[in-house]
């Protein structure tokens, strides 16, 4: 299970060609009547037709990767002819395994003659991309769960067992009630819903909500070299989200899902928020969010596939890339603006990252592009003492002060600017006075090993005592079976 | 893949189970063995073949006793050797092996220079092993290079600064043949061929000194070379050995050629012309003044005399005269004419010399045109004809002339806007080739043309094999063994070993002929690199261990006497009569082969194991997929030649490791280490200032200890068994190179070669050879030794030629680690704990206890009469213990062993302290050198950095087995870059690493090379040449370049690697393709910064100028019988 990977584009991803909706029938659609529905048919559809045992449109096996592991053993084993080796096994038929896919194959373009064509989004741009070392081009895209607005999985789901929290937006599965019948898996168009084998559960990103609750960044933030993960909260109006994500027109979506976003500094806003008992703090929290800075001031970050129309919160800044060929070694001493490329320059086509980005919406990724290479401008500007005319920073929507804070948002990223999120009221779910002093654990079936840990699970079982399943796990900090 | 025993490999314990019930004695009962070559062959020949047989430790380490002791007894300690990489990141766990090693007489192998990772420009440079920014430091430049290094693969945690810095307005340009991971944060990519860099950075060089330096003359830039560089130093001109009515640039001229009266180290005081006084004037600083008593050494604009000096840049010509310079390409190499201003100048010693300077002869090398009739000069940067014009560049790397200009222009405007905050991060990219110097300093010229060494924000970093140990003095004291016998441990550099003992030499095919210069013929000159190797040994340039043809213990009864004088000079009169040879001139010999090997800490023979089947073949006596013949057309004349084929030298190869990777599988001892999660150690890097701890969070699992207890363990066993069986004491005669910031680098003047072994000059030790030293070694003291810091520490430590008195820091740790109370070590510090040495060398180093960076700063005052103290006045209170920072991890304090003067917040940055605060680099100008001019530069035209391109291809030597080519076979340039998911072999057998990339050793190709072979993605290869044959999957991506091949670094052999259907045997690692060339240059010592220090300089085993055929692998055949 891959809750949280990093794929490279132009790529197919994992499952391979997620984006395929055409295929794999996930999110929504408008009917004729202009109302959604969800692409693999509704609720009642599956119960009501008969439907429920029949869900042809999820990924195989082959889509996912059929999962491996090593015959290690072999190494410490009796004299052979030649140098032993370990061999790739399967962890579903323990065969020997001629290894011809996996969960992360066209890592940095690997395999481009097969997989660049494959990439669902080269259909949908006009500008022609080859796959030739000339033009060759690469990002890469986290993904995890969306934690959608219009979440399809929930609208799946047939035995009700996924929601999304009130408090916090985030999207979970109620393992009790949870039937796997696994359309959720079918809803989500990210594929970001997996199916547990040995629980006959699904599961998804929990947005480590635990950790949410007491005021602390999902491990992935907060462990990210890069540091390129932020976490804020956001206020939105409930009510207008079906409008919004019925919006006809494609590149329209990412426009109308910023709509539904609520000025956290509006008294208005403020006043109904508490009256509706949002928290003070959170209302404190969204106006300090990074995303709401970054989403709906600025306008740099964007969702990912809003065609889909589940209005989905994980936002994405577009990258910047390197000048093609075609443009480089003109004379920037004499036009100190040349020294970076220009956003039309740029390797990576715009049409590509709107067709990721904003269901095609051009204007808005090419303004975000626009924004970063100005702010770099005038950051440049600075630091080497150089004149600089602020009235280009007006062009871009930006001021002396907001282009400095932005800078300082997105380069000195502080511990504490990346993360914005309010502790949990404890009061409004369990009666704080008795639980003072309460272990916690006293309900926890194996605060252990992770007894859910798949293979080691089974070699529980088989009688294997956990020492020697640590032995041969474990190494350096790092987990494998 | 736990290593949780120790093992043993079967046949071995079999024959030794047998030799003990015969023999009494464990030593008799492994020369039974050993000495038997038929016994001896049936365990080497199982190397590798799995069946290794569990043991308890104790028999483990009589095994191992048993074999030093032998070993010592017959051959002497300096055929023991031992290899672990990288100190810095588990100082302790280095410092173990070598210790107990140090104590044995036996040698550590150097890494750095070994892996390739060393870059030799910089000792060329700056008299600097390497010293870089830390990462935190990019944030401070607004222009940036990344240049060969793969910044978010290769340094991921460091890889968000490049991001933020380019949000704070610093321009990134990435340089890299292929559309690397890197590119993508880059504003321009440039796509040089592989292996041409240096000749980019030389278009960029004529764009900088034509615009900055001859239309603006810019001052900044060049007050900055005219204080800080080699610039305006005097160089002779000679006659041309190409043209005789030509000039080649000759040496620097010394103040010995024009000075009337004695000069105290006169020939190592070169001199420039003072415009302020109007004469020829020796400037503060150079190495001259180094090592003259009571002069203050620094680069204050000054004259010896104290008179303020403004040296002229260009020399004050009486005319111009023509020059030639050498040039080196594909098709062979020329000569280039240029113009140079000359002076006419008369020596002492009567005879006339034009000369010119440093300055001028760069103009007139990159052909910039000074006067308007110069004919010689380029017409302009589209003139394709003359040599280092961008348009010329282009014709070399394929890279736009037009980018060239503009990021040449921006990258010397950014450095004037800035005050020099231009910066290069370069690394293994550029840096594991054969002429990776000439690459390195062409790029470097650059930065120090614009003013940008020494400034926070800009220069050069380098960033390959993280090297930089911090507390360095503490360290060094207890890896050395220093606290019991000063000078007495073999430090081999690890190149020039492995050339020698896994005969790669015997199979060198590199002519030298066709690497030199057209432009000067020197006396010295050989054709083969192994015998400058010889030249620089006899000569004490580089180590030798195995030290010579017989013991090194059996030199006292030899001569009957323990007097170091009288035994001198019997090894000088048997060395001259030629009785007594360096074990190196014969090393197939039997008692010159190394015969015990510890490997910790290392994959040595795949991971590092540059040749690795010549490692296979001749070390081990393994199965092995060498295809090379040796080349018997081509021999070395200074060595003798074994025609015999020998194999299997090493007898007993101990490896310490916690996963079962290939040299594990290799060795014959296995004992299983304790991983940093199990034990207590230290941790620094180049990459941020911070000293950090390793504590155990459980105890080591199964039957692992950590090093430190290991090598405790057997310093036990075998100090008990020689107690037994080599009770004497016994006197070892060591040899020593001539060693850099001693006094021995001025040893050998004038860059002139006199070789005594041709009668040219006494045999004189540490002065024309080796220095000789007597160390008194009892094999039964090595235990008590080895947990107790020795006498000797209470005494004086430094580095970089400071020494500071740390006798009381010795008395406070006899209370913070307490004392043993009898026996030998009474009274001294015990070091028997982990904990315990970590303590010890925080309290003795100056980067990790105040009062010591204080003492050093003070050393440094008295030394270069400039005021430094007040650098780490802020930290004097500041004692760093193993529980502080297990605390929080803390800054390492400034101290003069590095260059850079980071206090108050400052991020680290070399060379600050040279720059801001006048200290001398430690060359032979005491600047920044632009020239080197000893006579092997001469000869190989690397005065100045040149462009020389990559080695010939060649995959098959003519001798070599004979493959018959598939059809559709492609040769293809192989490299070995670093891995997106494995750091070297570690993590290479982790299933989640292989799963995150398709499970197994795989290839990348471009597709255009694949068409060519009918090659799909995924389709399993075979890749050969002469050293070997590795099988791989391929994986087809257009982010490659056509015509290159890479194999990313250290996938091992144990996982999924199928035979080969060429050698029927199992296909190697990713270094069977590779075999090492080893570059004379890099051999040159007792010269200035060409002199040697360990793991600081010497020859590098570079792997990358190497080509390979590639065909589809006809048959997956595993054969797991």
């Amino acid at each position: 299970m891959w809750f949280n990977n990093v794929e490279t584009k132009p790529g197919v991803g994992y499952p391979k060609r997620w984006e395929d909706e055409g295929h794999y029938k996930g999110g929504w659609e408008l009917n004729s009547k202009g109302k959604l529905q969800l692409r693999a048919g509704n609720k009642l559809n599956k119960v009501g037709l008969g439907k429920i045992f029949y869900n042809p449109d999820m990924p195989e096996l082959d889509d996912y990767y059929e999962p491996w592991t090593y015959d290690y053993q072999t190494l410490f084993g009796p004299e052979k002819k030649h140098q032993p080796v370990a061999r790739a096994k399967s962890q579903i038929t323990g065969q020997t395994m001629d290894l011809k896919t996996g969960p992360n194959w066209d890592d940095d373009l690997a395999g481009s003659p097969e997989y660049f064509k494959q990439d669902p989004n080269m259909a949908k741009i006009e500008t022609d991309i080859k796959a030739n070392f000339e033009q060759a081009f690469m990002m890469y895209l986290p993904r995890l769960c969306e934690h959608c607005l219009n979440a399809p999985c929930v609208a799946s789901c047939p035995s009700g067992a996924m929601y999304k929290r009130d408090e916090d937006g985030i999207v979970l599965v109620d393992q009790e009630r949870c039937r796997g019948w696994r359309f959720c898996m079918t809803g989500c168009p990210y594929k970001k819903v997996y199916f547990n084998w040995k629980t006959n559960k699904a599961e998804k990103c929990t947005f480590c909500y635990p950790r949410i609750e007491e005021g602390e960044p999902t491990v992935c933030s907060e462990t990210c070299v890069g540091r390129i993960r932020y976490i804020g909260a956001m206020l939105y109006d409930a009510d207008r989200v079906e409008a919004a994500a019925e919006t006809p027109e494609e590149d329209k979506l990412y426009e109308a899902q910023l709509d539904l976003f609520l000025d956290p500094n509006d008294p208005e806003v403020i006043e109904q928020a508490l009256a509706d008992g949002v928290n003070e703090e959170m209302i404190e929290a969204a106006q300090r969010s990074p995303i709401y800075r970054m989403a709906v001031e600025e306008k740099i970050a964007f969702p990912l596939h809003p065609e889909y129309r589940t209005m989905p919160m994980v936002w994405y800044i577009p990258p910047l890339s390197p000048i093609m060929n075609y443009f480089e070694g003109r004379d920037s001493i004499k036009d100190p603006e040349m020294i970076f490329p220009g956003i039309d320059e740029m390797r990576i086509p715009v049409d590509y990252l709107a067709s990721l980005l904003t269901g095609g919406n051009l204007e808005a990724i090419k303004n975000a592009l626009y924004k970063l290479a100005m702010m770099r401008l005038y950051m440049r500007a600075q630091t080497s003492g150089k004149d600089f005319d602020v009235e280009k920073l007006d062009r871009v929507n930006l001021t002396e002060g907001t282009a400095t804070s932005l800078y300082r948002l997105l380069a000195i990223a502080k511990y504490e600017d990346r993360f914005v999120i309010p502790k949990s009221h404890k009061e409004q779910v369990e009666d704080a006075q008795s639980e003072q002093g309460g272990l916690g654990y006293d309900e926890c079936e194996g605060c252990s090993l992770a007894p859910q840990h798949g293979s080691m699970f089974k070699k529980a079982e088989a009688g294997e005592s956990t020492n020697q399943i640590y032995a041969e796990s474990f190494y350096g900090g790092i987990w494998r079976d | 893949m736990r290593i949780k025993y120790p093992y043993i490999r079967g046949k071995l314990w079999q024959l030794w189970d047998a030799a003990k019930k015969q023999y009494e004695s464990p030593v008799e009962a492994w020369a039974s063995i050993v000495e038997d070559p038929e016994k001896a062959a049936i365990y080497k020949s199982a190397r590798g073949h799995g069946g290794m047989v569990r043991v308890h430790r104790a028999e483990a380490l009589e095994l191992i006793s048993a074999m030093l002791l032998y070993t010592i007894k017959t051959y002497g300690p300096d055929r023991l050797a031992g290899f672990t990489p990288i100190p810095a990141m588990s100082m302790m766990s280095y410092a173990s092996g070598a210790r107990f090693i140090s104590l044995l007489g036996g040698e550590m192998l150097s890494f750095y220079d070994w892996y390739a990772d060393l870059p030799p420009a910089s000792p060329q440079i700056w008299g600097e092993q390497t010293d870089v920014p830390e990462s935190a430091d990019w944030y401070n430049s607004q222009y940036i290079m990344m240049w060969g290094s793969n910044v978010p693969l290769t340094r991921t945690p460091d890889a968000h600064f490049m991001t933020e810095a380019r949000y704070h307005g610093a321009k990134i340009v990435a340089v890299s043949p292929d559309y690397a991971e890197n590119v993508k944060f880059a504003d321009n990519w440039l796509a040089p061929k592989p292996g041409t860099d240096a000749a980019l950075a030389q278009g960029m060089t004529h764009v900088i000194l034509n615009e900055f330096y001859q239309e603006r003359h810019e001052q900044q830039f060049i007050d900055y070379v005219k204080q800080y560089t080699d610039l305006p130093f005097l160089i002779t001109l000679q006659p041309s050995d190409a043209n005789p009515e030509d000039f080649a640039s000759g040496r620097f001229v010394r103040i010995t050629d024009i000075a009337a009266d004695a000069v105290e180290n006169g020939e190592w005081k070169p001199v420039l012309f003072d415009g302020n006084q109007g004469k020829f004037v020796v400037p503060n600083g150079t190495i001259g003044q180094r090592w003259e008593d009571g002069q203050p050494w620094n680069l204050e604009m000054k004259d010896q005399n104290g008179a303020e000096i403004d040296p002229d840049l260009s020399i004050d010509a009486d005319v111009d005269v023509t020059i030639d310079f050498p040039t080196f390409d594909n098709q062979g190499n020329g000569v280039l004419k240029r113009h140079v201003p000359a002076k006419k100048m008369t020596f002492m010693d009567g005879s006339e010399h034009y000369v010119t300077t440093v300055f001028d002869l760069m103009m007139s090398q990159y052909g910039i045109k000074r006067e308007a009739d110069d004919s010689l000069a380029a017409t302009g940067y589209d003139d394709v004809q003359s040599c280092y014009t961008p348009a010329w560049q282009e014709t070399v790397t394929g890279v736009k002339a037009s980018l060239v200009v503009q990021v040449a222009r921006e990258f010397a405007q950014n450095a004037l806007d800035t005050g020099g905050k231009t910066m290069v991060i370069m690394g293994a990219g550029i840096n594991h080739w054969f002429n990776s110097d000439m690459t390195y300093r062409s790029i470097i010229n650059n930065l120090m043309l614009c003013g940008c060494e020494g400034v926070s924000g800009g220069g050069w970093a380098h960033y390959v094999g993280q090297e930089k140990l911090r507390p360095q003095e503490g360290w060094s004291t207890i890896a050395f063994a220093n606290d019991w016998q000063k000078g007495g441990a073999r430090q081999q550099n690890g190149t020039s070993f492995f050339y020698f003992a896994s005969d790669q030499w015997k199979y060198d095919e590199l002519d030298n002929k066709a690497l030199k210069s057209p432009v000067t013929k020197t006396k010295h000159v050989y054709d083969h690199a192994a015998d400058y190797n010889q030249l620089a040994i006899r000569l004490g340039w580089l180590p030798s261990y195995p030290q010579f043809d017989r013991s090194s213990l059996s030199f006292t009864d030899k001569y009957h006497t323990t007097d170091l004088g009288e035994i001198s000079k019997h090894v000088v009169a048997e060395l001259k009569a030629g009785d007594l040879h360096f074990a190196a001139e014969n090393p197939d010999a039997n008692q010159n082969q190394p015969k015990g090997l510890f490997i910790w800490r290392s994959n040595l023979f795949t991971s590092s194991g540059k040749g690795q089947e010549y490692f296979m073949k001749h070390l081990l006596g393994a199965e092995n997929g060498l295809l090379a013949k040796t080349n018997d057309r081509q021999k070395p004349e200074e060595m003798i030649w074994n025609d015999e084929t020998i194999t299997g030298k090493l007898d007993l190869v101990i490896d310490m490791d916690f996963r079962m990777v290939a040299t594990p599988m290799y060795s014959d001892v296995i004992l299983p280490a304790a991983t940093w999660y199990e034990k207590e150690d230290l941790s620094s890097t180049d990459m941020h200032p911070y000293i950090h701890p390793f504590n155990a969070a459980v105890s080591p699992m199964w039957e692992s200890k950590s090093d430190w207890q290991q090598f405790k363990a057997l310093a036990k066993t075998v100090s008990n068994m020689a107690k037994k069986y080599y009770a004497e004491p016994q006197y070892d005669l060591k040899t020593q190179p001539l060693g850099h910031d001693s006094k021995a680098e001025i040893a050998q003047p004038m860059g002139v070669i006199k070789d005594w072994k041709k009668g040219e000059i006494d045999c004189t030790p540490g002065q024309t050879m080796p220095s000789l030293s007597l160390i008194k070694r009892d094999y039964t003291q090595v235990y008590d030794k080895f947990i107790a810091l020795g006498p000797n520490a209470r005494g004086k430590v430094g580095g970089e030629g400071y020494t500071y008195d740390v006798s009381t820091e010795y008395d406070e740790l006899k209370d913070i680690l307490g004392t043993f109370d009898r026996g030998l070590n009474e009274g001294c510090p015990k070091l028997d704990v982990d904990k315990n040495v970590c303590d010890a060398i925080l309290h003795l180093s100056s980067t990790s206890n105040g009062h010591v960076a204080a003492k050093a700063w003070q050393n440094a005052e008295t030394i270069t009469g400039q005021k430094l103290q007040d650098i780490s006045a802020g930290r004097r209170e500041d004692q760093m213990s193993f529980k502080s920072i297990t605390v929080q991890p803390a800054e390492a304090i400034p101290t003069p062993i590095f260059t850079s003067a980071k206090h108050d917040g400052d991020r680290y940055s070399p060379f600050t302290v040279n720059i801001e605060r006048k200290v001398p680099f430690r060359t032979l100008t005491g600047r920044q050198q632009f020239y080197l001019d000893h006579e092997i530069f001469q000869e190989y035209g690397e005065t100045l950095a040149n462009y020389k391109p990559t080695l010939p291809p060649q995959v098959m030597g003519p001798a070599d087995v004979a493959i018959t080519p598939d059809s559709n076979e492609l040769t293809l340039r192989y490299m070995t870059p670093h891995g997106k998911w494995n750091i070297h072999t570690m993590y290479y057998d982790n299933l989640e690493m292989l799963t995150l990339f398709r499970g197994g050793p795989n290839v990348w190709l471009s597709p255009v090379d694949a068409d060519k072979a009918g090659i799909k993605d995924n389709d399993w290869l075979e890749i050969y040449n002469r050293n070997g044959v590795v099988t791989a999957r391929a994986v087809v991506s257009h982010r490659m370049p056509e015509g290159s091949m890479y194999m990313y670094h250290a996938q091992d052999m144990q996982i999924q690697e199928p035979l080969s259907t060429i050698t029927g045997n199992r296909g190697g690692s990713h270094n069977a393709p590779t075999q090492i060339h080893v570059k004379p240059t890099q051999m040159v010592g007792g010269y200035g910064q060409l002199s040697y220090a360990f793991n600081y300089y010497g020859p590098i085993g570079n792997q990358r100028d190497l080509y390979v055929n590639v065909r589809k692998l006809k048959k997956v055949n595993w054969n797991e019988d």
